[in-house]
């Protein structure tokens, strides 16, 4: 088993990427996505790196709703900043020391700071383990480097376990 | 409800575009041109995902996807570029 | 089509066209690069999903059978907004701090 799928969430992806782009249309679309999953990961298992794919799937169902939910709210916010008076904004450069040393939750996370209110990410220091974050408009530097380990940094640690 | 809607939405991404365009001309830095010429990558989505619906018609789509492919595969080279003076090290 | 599925997708379509015009205004008027990178990267990013939304429902009532392919455009412009968003304020930020030194380090 373990031979024939080298990676079970890989294959569930490549599975549903498939069908999607053919609108589920037909059962050979189905066929063909079946010999796809399994297919692709196990020719190119050579290339991808090993990394456990233990993830909890409870608390990454939760941080996607609230991810999604804060892109929302921060369209507003910068929707509002935006039409309102320029000189009333407070620009800053955050510097977030981050708790976990894996590359790929590093960069999910700077994903996420990205997308959601106020923030974007512009480099993980990897000899500090310090994610650079410009806030568009900050009052509390404390308070929101606070939120942000509290809001994404916690439960993305919980998920990969790390 | 639909016929209101849909020009009403084509000059809004057309006005975006326009300030996108603006952005463009003016910037300043090189970095500056970059993100305008991404951002209008992405309006273009909006506009031909608009024209497909339009139209009633969802070959249109692929395009869009294709677009959006596209720009995000030129942003990347060309922000590589400027970072290391080569794309492929 | 019912009446009220009709305005629900003029109701999306609109508030897709409105946050990617946001968007476009925040990168116009904003003064510095740093503060304009917020404006494509969150609205716009909404807008184009909520726009692309509106299409797959849209096709899937009046064409044959749901319309799915538009739910991979969303999840592909949220994966990529990010990273470019990423790459260019690291690119603006190596510019700005290497324009006044010799030594340029890569």
């Amino acid at each position: 088993m373990r031979r024939l799928i080298p990676r079970p969430a890989l294959s569930v992806v490549i599975f549903l990427v498939w069908t999607a782009l053919n609108n589920a249309s037909s059962r050979a679309h189905f066929i063909l996505a079946l010999i796809l999953a399994v297919g692709l990961p196990v020719l190119t298992q050579r290339f991808w790196p090993e990394r456990s794919e233990k993830i909890k799937l409870l608390p990454a169902i939760r941080l996607f709703g609230i991810v999604l939910w804060d892109i929302l709210m921060a369209s507003i916010d910068v929707a509002k900043l935006v039409l309102g008076p320029l000189d009333k904004i407070k620009p800053a450069f955050v510097e977030i020391p981050l708790d976990m040393q894996d590359p790929f939750v590093g960069t999910l996370l700077a994903s996420i700071v990205s997308l959601t209110p106020g923030t974007v990410s512009i480099d993980i220091d990897r000899s500090r383990w310090v994610l650079q974050v410009h806030a568009l408009n900050v009052d509390d530097t404390e308070a929101l480097i606070h939120s942000i380990k509290t809001r994404y940094e916690q439960p993305l640690k919980e998920i990969f376990s790390c | 409800m639909l016929n209101t809607a849909i020009p009403i939405a084509f000059v809004m991404i057309g006005l975006a575009m326009m300030l996108s365009l603006y952005r463009m001309v003016i910037g300043p830095d090189m970095t500056d041109r970059l993100l305008a010429l991404d951002t209008l990558y992405i309006n273009t989505v909006a506009l031909i995902v608009l024209i497909g619906i339009d139209m009633n018609n969802s070959a249109y789509f692929e395009s869009a996807l294709l677009i959006a492919i596209m720009g995000f595969v030129g942003t990347v080279a060309l922000s590589k570029y400027m970072l290391r003076g080569n794309i492929i090290e | 089509m019912s009446i009220w599925l009709e305005y629900f997708i003029s109701f999306l379509i609109i508030v897709g066209a409105g946050f990617t015009l946001l968007g476009s205004i925040g990168l116009a008027r904003l003064p510095d690069f740093f503060m304009r990178v917020h404006g494509p990267t969150k609205t716009t990013t909404l807008g184009v999903g909520s726009m692309v939304i509106a299409s797959a429902i849209y096709f899937s009532v009046t064409g044959d059978g749901v319309s799915l392919h538009e739910i991979i455009a969303t999840v592909f412009l949220f994966i990529t907004a990010p990273v470019s968003a990423h790459l260019l304020t690291k690119t603006a930020l190596h510019i700005t701090a290497g324009a006044g030194r010799a030594d340029k380090q890569t």
